[in-house]
């Protein structure tokens, strides 16, 4: 893949991310998260993957992020730290122990993969096509993954019957 | 030239910023929005990964993980709604009683 767009799209994506941590409106971070979304769909077209990078679009920005939109805006999502009720915020020393740990794992990870040699991606056309066919997708999942794939028919089941009874106004 | 191991570095970072969101916020939303933060890093690596070894897996697995985060939405928010309902309140700290 072009390095040039591997950086815009990384960039992008780390950037709105931090944006969605570091934003206190909820509705502002939905939408940069959606961003940060279609940056990675960006890096997936690069990894020969055409395949997720649309069902990334469809049904992370299209479905998921619409879902989290609609509830921001129905329940008319108050600002942190502003909720009614007399709550304290989250204490200055509590938020200086999450960040050194977050910190900490962000250098753990890095350390560790930096230990790794480079491994660049074998340039095989063959082997390119063949990620890249949404034939052979389909032919993997319903021929080695039918099973797993019926169990998630019958998750979604659930899930939407679950959200349904807690959603409701009498329990 | 992009390796893998910049791929990986990438997922790594957006993870690492994903649990600095749980860390860090007060937000019951917000942190629906971080664990999403998290699925999608793990995502990444499994479509590098795979694309590594020139094989499909890595993007089927990403296809259940889709479906896993969409069912984990979907009941999560219709929590959200319901807390909301008796506290009107998104702090988690609201919540600290089992029955009210």
């Amino acid at each position: 893949m072009d390095a040039a767009l591997f950086y815009l799209f990384a960039a992008i994506s780390v950037i709105c991310s931090l944006g969605v941590v570091g934003q206190r409106n909820p509705m502002h971070s939905v939408m940069l998260l959606i961003g940060s979304f279609i940056s990675l769909a960006g890096l997936y077209v690069g990894l020969d993957s055409p395949f997720v990078a649309v069902t990334q679009i469809i049904v992370y920005t299209g479905a998921i992020m619409v879902l989290f939109l609609f509830v921001v805006m129905l329940l008319n999502a108050p600002r942190e730290d502003l909720a009614p009720g007399g709550q304290v915020p989250i204490p200055r020393n509590l938020k200086v122990v999450g960040g050194l740990l977050s910190l900490s794992m962000a250098g753990m990870l890095v350390w560790a993969l930096s230990r790794l040699a480079p491994t660049p991606f074998v340039e095989d056309p063959q082997a390119a096509a063949r990620v890249e066919s949404v034939r052979e997708i389909g032919l993997v999942l319903f021929r080695d993954h039918a099973f797993a794939f019926e169990v998630t028919s019958i998750l979604i089941l659930v899930a939407m019957v679950g959200a349904i009874v807690l959603a409701k106004k009498t329990v | 030239m992009i390796t893998l191991n910049h791929y990986l570095l990438l997922s790594a970072l957006l993870f690492s910023i994903g649990t600095a969101g749980i860390f860090l916020r007060r937000n019951l939303i917000t942190l629906l929005l971080s664990v999403e933060i998290m699925l999608n890093a793990v995502n990444l690596t499994f479509v590098a990964v795979g694309r590594f070894n020139g094989s499909v897996e890595g993007q089927i697995i990403t296809f259940f993980v889709m479906t896993v985060a969409a069912a984990e939405a979907a009941v999560g928010l219709a929590i959200i709604i319901a807390l909301f309902r008796h506290r009107e309140t998104l702090t988690p700290d609201a919540f600290t009683s089992l029955k009210w």
